[in-house]
């Protein structure tokens, strides 16, 4: 037999999607365990290149950052719940495929509406009247600014993801135009800390903790949205219209409702995001408030393929990585960027192991090989 | 006579599921040869690995006696094998001979006009008729096939391998397609074609190659076998090819469908003028050449497509109401007390979702009942696992998403679903496409069940011989209108065949 083959040789390395075969989930978990590890040891190799110093120590360094303390650990707690409450509230627009990137403006109403009601009320209203008066506010105004877009996509079918940016600025150019109003001290640009000597609407302190009610509102926001996801008529609905708009007809769900109404939800839980984060925790408010928690909140919502329980974990993964980044700048006086190299590639590492959690690669011999 | 190709014990699996285990075969020098199987039985992938879409596991291809590896198309066309995919791979907005000559690299300069006067020497070589300069978005089907055959012919191949090729084409086009394959079969070229169509078979191929789930089963002179015989050899076992066909009985008028006309947004006709009644306990059959209006007819009597005109009459078994369906939503239609059941065409995009368990998709036509908020998956759950039982789903739990079932499994727990609801007008669109014999037997005593039941069944169908045997009567669209409504006991495939082109014929002679 001739061999007219020699410049061509058999492909060695197959890549099959794990269609009917799904990675068992123990196999599954333990690949995104090892991508860590080894997004360690790379970031590790990159630390020694960079700057000479123990990798090791760096990491005790950034394990210091979240945990070293009992107030880092109830700040790492807070971060971690105002990422969490913003995330929890794009993944239902998400999961409905409707690409929600506003949650940055949404939030920012919210937080304007809690600022204007402490600013106007805050001295004058008791507080059992106020607080609940702020939360609607703060829901009514970031479900305004989630329907918005939703009913011109339903209406008119145009491109939420462009439209819900654009309400992004929008939100900031109102709150730099109400931060001219509010400044205090004049000519200082910021409004400074509201009502101060009054802390009138302020969240209370409860337990000695003063985030503490945060986090255990996020928490019980979690468990709720886990619970409408998944065993409700109106997250059954939400699953039918992001998989499938055809079944969704075919079926008789009106998706247009379905749509206002679950931008409504979405906008509504931004909205009690901002609350929580000008009546929680700054007790004032700019334009940098929600500081691009609402773009983060689409990876952690990504990540934990929306759902919620799970993003409690990569809330905290995230969170962890900035704080930690964030202590090792300055502990070792490195520049800001060394961090978000480390990030970048803790990042990268996590979410390509999902490839390989979806697909398998199979290394062949050369059948010719073998028979010789 | 000398082997064109020669497969030896090519394997192939997909994880671990075999599509090829083993099979070798081989294909004469001016010879047709048939690939027989059933849907799954690894017809396409094996012929995907001669023309290099795959790569085999294991096993050896032969061209002229040599070892040859072959790992793209580019390769396979060095050796001068060309395939014709069941789907196009065409540029709409391109000509005729622009995508013939799209990819090709020989070294010359572009010009488009030459290319233009080779494709119609092709072209009458053979006897094709075609026009270089036609765009594809204004051909038919048959022509956009003609036009992939010389796509393959142009780069010279020798060896032509045709995946399904009658699949979307009537009796007459494929008659003429079969003409010009014999020509190019005593030209000397080796014509390999993929089907599960018997009667095809028999009268085209010189000889057949069997496949069952994935292995060899033999290669028989066509000239020595009959229809029995090779469905044998295809299933397994002995399978009766006679579809149950009863007298309606008791015949009354269900669902009638008066002067319904519907325009698409971009101001197309899709339905014109459409009349017709369907009676309780028989099957009316639908055929027509695909895209002629079958989809939007169903989804118009759904509650799916808005109309322009035209009414819709249901008539009530129990109290007798006569009531009009014509812009109800499907909700509306469901709280009117009409069940109104519909298998539609596309069954993971339309019918079912594909990433939800077989108990959520129990739920979707039945979810909002009771007042409730929260869902109640106990019921769903209970009919999920008694279609499971009755039907013979292969599936590892009801839990499992129904993307990762097989065809004929999906579309079992779909009929499954909509016959659950003891309906009173059954819709199914090409409910056995995609599925082996012995589902599509399942689906066919389905839907007797349901006739005999009294359901008027509305039966949309591709292969004639199957809508002749099932139906009581059939209906024929050509072009979104009505051409005819045979009686299908008395009627041929050829007068459907003609029906199915006949307006067509008439508007092109109108027009000239």
């Amino acid at each position: 037999m001739q061999n007219n083959d020699k410049h061509l040789h058999e492909p060695r390395i197959q890549i099959t999607k794990r269609g009917r075969e799904a990675m068992p989930w123990y196999k599954a978990w333990g690949v995104r365990a090892a991508a860590i590890v080894l997004a360690l040891i790379v970031c590790a190799v990159i630390i020694v290149f960079l700057t000479g110093y123990n990798p090791i120590r760096v990491y005790s360094e950034m394990l210091k950052g979240t945990f070293g303390s009992s107030r880092k650990i109830w700040n790492t707690l807070q971060k971690l719940a105002m990422l969490l409450c913003i995330s929890l509230a794009v993944t239902p627009a998400f999961k409905m495929k409707f690409w929600n990137i506003g949650a940055e403006g949404q939030t920012l109403v919210g937080g304007l509406a809690a600022a204007a009601c402490m600013i106007y009320f805050g001295e004058t209203v008791p507080g059992i009247i106020l607080f609940p008066l702020m939360a609607a506010s703060c829901m009514l105004a970031g479900m305004i600014w989630g329907i918005i877009p939703a009913y011109f996509k339903a209406k008119f079918n145009t491109n939420e993801t462009l439209f819900t940016l654009m309400m992004n600025y929008v939100a900031m150019q109102i709150v730099s135009f109400c931060i001219v109003f509010w400044e205090n001290p004049k000519d200082s640009n910021t409004v400074g800390v509201i009502n101060r000597m009054t802390e009138g609407g302020w969240l209370p302190t409860i337990f000695g903790q003063k985030y503490l009610l945060n986090i255990l509102i996020v928490a019980v926001l979690t468990v709720a949205m886990y619970i409408y996801l998944r065993y409700s008529k109106q997250g059954y609905e939400i699953s039918v219209v992001g998989e499938s708009e055809n079944t969704a007809r075919y079926v008789g769900i009106n998706v247009k409702k379905v749509i206002l109404r679950t931008m409504a939800l979405s906008g509504a839980l931004c909205g009690i995001a901002g609350f929580l984060l000008v009546s929680g925790t700054d007790h004032t408010i700019n334009t940098n408030t929600v500081g691009g928690m609402g773009f983060t909140a689409i990876m952690v919502s990504w990540l934990a393929k929306f759902n919620p329980i799970v993003m409690a974990l990569t809330s905290f993964l995230i969170v962890f990585l900035e704080r930690g980044a964030g202590e090792i700048a300055t502990t070792f006086q490195l520049n800001e960027s060394v961090s978000d190299i480390l990030t970048g590639i803790i990042l990268f590492f996590i979410i390509g192991s999902e490839f390989f959690v979806q697909y398998k690669i199979n290394f062949r011999k050369g059948h010719k090989e073998e028979k010789v | 006579m000398k082997a064109a190709i020669e497969l030896k014990n090519i394997t192939k699996t997909f994880g671990s599921v075999y599509a090829n285990k083993n099979v070798s075969l081989s294909v004469n020098k001016g010879e047709i040869l048939s690939i027989l199987g059933e849907n799954g039985s690894g017809k396409t992938t094996l012929m995907n690995m001669i023309s290099g879409i795959y790569f085999p596991d294991e096993g050896q291809i032969f061209i002229d006696g040599e070892e040859v590896i072959i790992r793209s198309p580019k390769d396979a066309f060095k050796y001068k094998i060309g395939m014709i995919h069941q789907h196009f791979k065409l540029v709409d907005v391109f000509t005729a001979a622009e995508n013939i000559i799209l990819g090709l690299e020989d070294g010359k300069k572009f010009d488009i006009k030459a290319a233009a006067k080779r494709v119609k020497e092709i072209g009458e070589r053979y006897g094709f008729i075609i026009d270089p300069m036609k765009k594809i978005y204004e051909m038919s089907v048959s022509e956009k096939q003609t036009v992939e055959i010389i796509r393959v012919l142009y780069r010279g191949a020798d060896i032509l391998i045709l995946d399904e090729p009658t699949a979307v084409l009537t009796p007459q086009e494929t008659q003429k397609l079969f003409a010009v394959l014999r020509r190019m079969r005593d030209d000397g070229k080796s014509i390999v074609i993929i089907t599960h169509k018997l009667h095809e078979v028999l009268s085209l191929s010189d000889r057949v190659a069997v496949l069952r789930k994935g292995e060899y089963i033999g290669t028989v002179n066509t000239a020595e076998t009959d229809e029995i015989k090779l469905t044998e050899m295809m299933v397994g076992q002995k399978v009766s090819l006679n579809i149950e066909r009863d007298e309606p009985e008791n015949p009354k008028e269900r669902l009638e469908v008066r002067h319904i006309n519907c325009i698409s947004r971009e101001g197309v006709p899709l339905l014109k003028d459409i009349s017709f009644t369907a009676h309780s306990g028989e099957i009316l059959g639908i055929a027509g050449i695909a895209g002629s209006g079958q989809r939007e007819l169903l989804e118009s009597i759904a509650g799916l497509q808005r109309l322009n005109d035209g009414e819709i009459f249901y008539h009530d078994p129990k109290s007798g109401k006569v009531e009009n369906l014509r812009d109800k939503t499907p909700m509306q239609i469901r709280d009117m007390g009409v069940r109104l059941s519909f298998v539609p065409e596309d069954r993971l995009g339309m019918g079912l979702v594909g990433n939800m368990d077989i108990v959520d998709n129990m739920m979707l036509r039945s979810y909002r009942k009771g007042k409730s908020v929260f869902l109640e998956r106990k019921g769903p759950r209970d009919l999920a696992e008694e279609i499971i039982e009755r039907l013979k789903v292969v599936t590892p739990s009801a839990n499992t998403p129904v993307r990762r079932l097989s065809g004929g499994n999906v579309q079992k727990i779909l009929v499954g679903r909509e016959i659950a609801s003891s309906p009173t007008v059954l819709m199914a669109a090409y409910p056995v496409r995609g599925l082996d014999i012995n589902s599509s037997y399942t689906i066919y005593n389905l839907l007797n069940e349901q006739k005999r039941r009294g359901a008027a069944v509305i039966f949309v169908g591709e292969d004639l011989d199957v809508l002749l045997e099932l139906c009581d009567r059939i209906l024929v669209l050509c072009g979104g209108k009505v051409s005819g409504i045979v009686d299908a006991r008395a009627t041929t495939k050829e007068e459907i065949g003609l029906l199915m082109t006949k307006l067509q014929e008439e508007g092109q002679n109108n027009a000239e």
